[in-house]
C-alpha cells in the first residue's frame, strides 16, 4: 500500500482528535477558572474542594484518571446503585478536560494574585464590590497574563488526546494503530503520525498566539 | 451644624510591631480643606487610607458626617464595621492615589464611567454625559477614547481626579497626588486641584510635599510627626511662625 | 496470582492489603523507570542545548527544530516509534530501555530549555566582569556562570522528574510492568478494578507530594546567588 492510501483512515481519526482537543480544552478552561478561582475564595469549603480538585488530578497521572473514569467509576456505580458506565468519548473528555483544568486552575489563580494591589484599592475606593472588582477589574487584567500558559497547556493536550486511544477511542493514534496491525508498515506510519501531530500543534499554537493578541488588545492600543 | 463632617477620637493604628498613629485626635470641619504634611512614616498616608476604608483601625473611633466608620451599631452596642455598612459610609468618599491607579484596561471615559454605572446605577448615557463634563473640567475632553498608558502621568492623574469626582463624594482625599510626577507634569495637576478648592466647597484632604500649593490652597495646615500632629494652624501661622521645633526642622529642611 | 502474591477477594480491604506488595513492587518499576528516563533527559538535553547554542547556523537550527519537534509530539506516537520503528534498523532494545528511552527523549526537549534558560539568566553583567578581570572563556562558565546557574535550574529540572513519573504509566502500552499496568493486569482477572485502581491513584498522590516536598527542599536549601565556591 502507498501512504497515500493510509491518509482517508488518518484524517478521520485526526478530526476526532480535534473534536477531542476542542471539548477538553473548553472544559478544562472552565474547570481552570471554577477552580482556580475558587482556591482565592473566603468560602472555605469552596477552597477545600478546589485545593483537594486541583492536586487530586495534578498529582496522580493523567493515564491513571482516564482508566479510573473507565474501567472503576462503573463499579463505584454499582456500589452505589447508579449507572455510572461513561461512553469511551465521555471518559476521555472528562479525563483530558479534568487534568488540564487542574494546571489551568493554577495558571488562573497565579494571575489573578499577579493584578497589582492598587487595582483593588482603586476599585474599593470607588465603592465596587467584591465581585464586581473581581469579574470587571481583576479577571480582565489577569486573562492576558495566562494566555502563554494556557498555550502551552492546549498543546499538552492535543499531546494529551492520544492516550485515549488506549480506550478504544477512534482518534488518529487509534487509527494509525489499527492500519499498523493491519500493514505493519511501522516506519511509514509513525512518522505520518508525528507530522501530523506536530502540524496540529502548529495550527493550534498559531491560534493561541491570535486569541492571546485579541484577548491583550487593549495592551496594544495607538501602536 | 458645627460637627466635624471628620472626626478622630484617640485612633491607634499598627502594621506589626510599628505603632503609625498613636491616640490621634483630628478633626475636619465641613467644607474645609486641609493639608497634612510631614515626613515618612508619620501616618500620614494611613489617616486617608483609614478614612477611604483600606485599613482598619486598632483602637479608638473615626467618625464621618456624625456616623461612626469603622464600628456600626449592632444588637449589643457598637461592634466592628460590616461589608455593608463601610460601602455605605464609603459613598461620601474618594480618593486619588500617588499611583494614579486607573484601570489600564479601559479608555479613559469608561474608567471614569465604570463606577457611576456598576455601583451608582447610572444609565450608560447620563454616566457618559458626566464624564465627558468632568473631562472638560480637567482639561482632557479630547482624550476620552485613549487608554491611560497612551497618556502622560499629568494627565492621568487628572483622569484619576475626574474619576473620583464622578461618585460626588462629600469628602476628597489626595494621597501624595504628585510625588511621582515628572516636575514638568505637576503644574498641570495642581491647577486642578487649585480649581477645585476654590470653586467647590468640597472637603478636601490633601496629603503633599508641595508645600508652596499647600500654603495657597488650605485653610488650615497639619504636621505630623511619628503618628500624631505635631502643630497645626492656619498656613500663615505654620510657614512663617511654627511653635514647634520638630515643625522648624522640617520645614527648614524641605524648603531649601 | 501475580509476581508469585495471591490475592485475597473475601473482602475489599482483605483485597486491597493482599494486593498492595505487587502494588508496590509495580512502583518500583515506575520509580526506575523515572529515573532512568530522568537521567537520559538530562543527558539529552545537555546536548541539544549546547547544539541549539552553536555559533553555526547549520547545527543551530536543526538542533531547534528537532527539539520542538519532539515537544510537539505525543509521548505515545514516540513510544510505539522507537518500540516498533528501531528493530526493523536491527536495535533491539528490552521494553523497559525502550520506554526509558522514550521518556528521555520527550523530556530533554523540555530540559534544554532549562539548561538555555538557567544560563542566560546570569546575568550578562557577570560575563563582563569575568572579562574585565581577564578569566578565559572555559573558566567563566565553570567557575563563575555555572554556579549561579544551578540554583535557577535545579527546581525546574525537580518538577519535569515528578512530571516523569507521572508520564511512566504510558509505557504500560510496551509491556512494561509498572503499576498502573499491575493494577490493569488485577482487575482484568479479577473484574474489580475500583480497588486497585483507586489505590494506584492514592500511591502516586503519594509519591507527587513526597517528590514536590523533596524538590521544595532542594530548593531552599541551594543559595539563591549561586553554589559557593571556596
Amino acid at each position: 500500500m502507498q501512504w497515500t492510501d493510509y491518509l482517508p483512515s488518518l484524517m478521520q481519526g485526526a478530526w476526532v482528535t480535534i473534536q477531542l482537543t476542542l471539548y477538553s480544552t473548553l472544559l478544562g478552561a472552565v474547570a481552570a477558572f471554577v477552580f482556580g478561582i475558587g482556591k482565592l475564595s473566603r468560602n472555605w469549603a469552596l477552597r477545600g474542594v478546589s485545593i483537594a480538585y486541583i492536586e487530586v488530578f495534578r498529582g496522580t497521572s493523567l493515564l491513571v484518571q482516564l482508566f479510573w473514569l473507565y474501567f472503576a467509576l462503573p463499579l463505584a456505580g454499582d456500589a452505589l446503585g447508579l449507572d455510572l458506565r461513561l461512553p469511551p468519548v465521555l471518559a476521555g473528555v472528562l479525563a483530558l478536560g479534568l487534568n488540564i483544568g487542574a494546571y489551568g486552575a493554577e495558571v488562573v489563580r497565579g494571575a489573578i494574585q499577579s493584578v497589582h494591589s492598587d487595582q483593588h484599592e482603586a476599585a474599593r475606593a470607588l465603592n465596587f464590590s467584591e465581585r464586581q472588582t473581581l469579574f470587571g477589574i481583576t479577571i480582565p487584567q489577569a486573562i492576558p497574563e495566562m494566555m502563554p500558559s494556557f498555550g502551552n497547556l492546549a498543546v499538552q493536550n492535543l499531546k494529551d488526546t492520544a492516550l485515549v486511544s488506549l480506550i478504544s477511542l477512534g482518534d488518529l493514534t487509534f487509527r494509525a494503530e489499527q492500519i499498523r496491525n493491519f500493514t505493519q508498515e511501522s516506519t511509514t506510519i509513525y512518522t505520518m503520525l508525528l507530522f501530523m501531530y506536530f502540524g496540529m500543534a502548529l495550527v493550534l499554537t498559531a491560534l493561541m498566539r491570535l486569541l492571546e493578541r485579541f484577548v491583550g488588545r487593549w495592551r496594544l492600543a495607538g501602536n | 451644624m458645627n460637627d466635624p463632617i471628620i472626626k478622630f477620637e484617640k485612633v491607634v493604628k499598627r502594621f506589626g510591631d510599628l505603632t503609625v498613629l498613636d491616640e490621634l485626635d483630628f478633626e475636619v470641619r465641613k467644607g474645609e480643606k486641609v493639608s497634612i504634611i510631614g515626613p515618612s512614616g508619620s501616618g500620614k498616608s494611613t489617616v486617608l487610607r483609614i478614612l477611604m476604608t483600606l485599613e482598619p483601625i486598632d483602637g479608638g473611633m473615626v467618625t464621618v458626617c456624625g456616623e461612626p466608620l469603622w464600628h456600626e451599631q449592632g444588637p449589643n452596642g457598637l461592634q466592628p464595621a460590616g461589608e455593608a455598612h463601610l460601602r455605605k459610609m464609603r459613598a461620601q468618599l474618594g480618593m486619588v492615589f500617588q499611583q494614579f491607579n486607573l484601570f489600564p484596561h479601559m479608555s479613559v471615559l469608561r474608567n471614569i464611567t465604570e463606577a457611576p454605572v456598576k455601583v451608582l446605577g447610572l444609565s450608560r448615557a447620563e454616566a457618559q454625559a458626566r464624564g465627558e463634563e468632568l473631562l472638560e473640567l480637567v482639561g482632557l475632553a479630547d482624550q476620552a477614547d485613549k487608554y491611560p498608558h497612551q497618556l502622560s502621568g499629568g494627565q492621568q492623574q487628572r483622569v484619576g481626579i475626574a474619576r473620583a469626582l464622578a461618585m460626588r463624594p462629600s469628602i476628597l482625599l489626595f494621597d501624595e497626588p504628585t510625588s511621582a510626577l515628572d516636575p514638568e507634569l505637576v503644574g498641570e495637576v495642581l491647577t486642578v486641584i487649585g480649581r477645585l478648592a476654590e470653586e467647590h466647597d468640597l472637603t478636601m484632604l490633601l496629603v503633599t510635599h508641595e508645600m508652596r500649593f499647600a500654603r495657597e490652597i488650605s485653610d488650615r495646615v497639619c504636621f505630623f510627626d511619628k503618628g500624631r500632629i505635631c502643630e497645626e494652624g492656619t498656613p500663615e501661622e505654620l510657614f512663617t511662625d511654627p511653635k514647634e521645633d520638630r515643625t522648624r526642622e522640617f520645614l527648614k529642611a524641605v524648603l531649601d | 496470582m501475580l509476581f508469585g502474591f495471591e490475592w485475597d477477594l473475601s473482602s475489599p480491604l482483605a483485597f486491597a492489603i493482599s494486593i498492595l506488595p505487587i502494588l508496590l513492587l509495580g512502583l518500583w518499576v515506575t520509580i526506575q523507570a523515572t529515573v532512568v528516563g530522568f537521567f537520559v533527559a538530562l543527558v539529552l538535553g545537555l546536548v541539544f542545548a549546547v547544539l541549539k547554542a552553536a555559533p553555526s547556523r547549520f547545527i543551530a537550527w536543526p538542533a531547534r527544530l528537532l527539539t520542538e519537534f519532539i515537544r510537539d509530539t505525543p509521548l505515545l506516537v514516540q513510544l510505539f516509534f522507537l518500540y516498533y520503528v528501531l528493530p526493523e534498523y536491527g536495535i533491539v532494545l528490552p521494553a523497559f530501555l525502550t520506554g526509558a528511552l522514550a521518556l528521555g527523549l520527550q523530556y530533554s526537549a523540555y530540559t534544554s530549555e532549562v539548561y538555555r534558560a538557567g544560563i542566560e539568566a546570569v546575568s550578562r553583567d557577570q560575563h563582563e566582569a569575568a572579562r574585565a578581570l581577564n578569566l578565559p572563556a572555559a573558566r567563566t562558565f565553570t567557575h563563575v556562570v555555572v554556579p549561579q546557574a544551578i540554583p535557577r535550574i535545579v527546581p525546574a529540572m525537580g518538577n519535569y522528574l515528578v512530571s516523569i513519573m507521572k508520564d511512566v504509566p504510558v509505557l504500560s502500552v510496551v509491556t512494561v510492568l509498572e503499576m498502573l499496568n499491575v493494577a490493569k493486569i488485577i482487575g482484568d482477572r479479577t473484574f474489580n478494578y475500583l480497588i486497585p485502581l483507586s489505590m494506584v491513584g492514592g500511591l502516586y498522590l503519594i509519591m507527587t507530594l513526597v517528590a514536590s516536598a523533596g524538590v521544595r527542599l532542594l530548593d531552599r536549601q541551594l543559595p539563591k546567588q549561586g553554589l559557593p565556591l571556596k
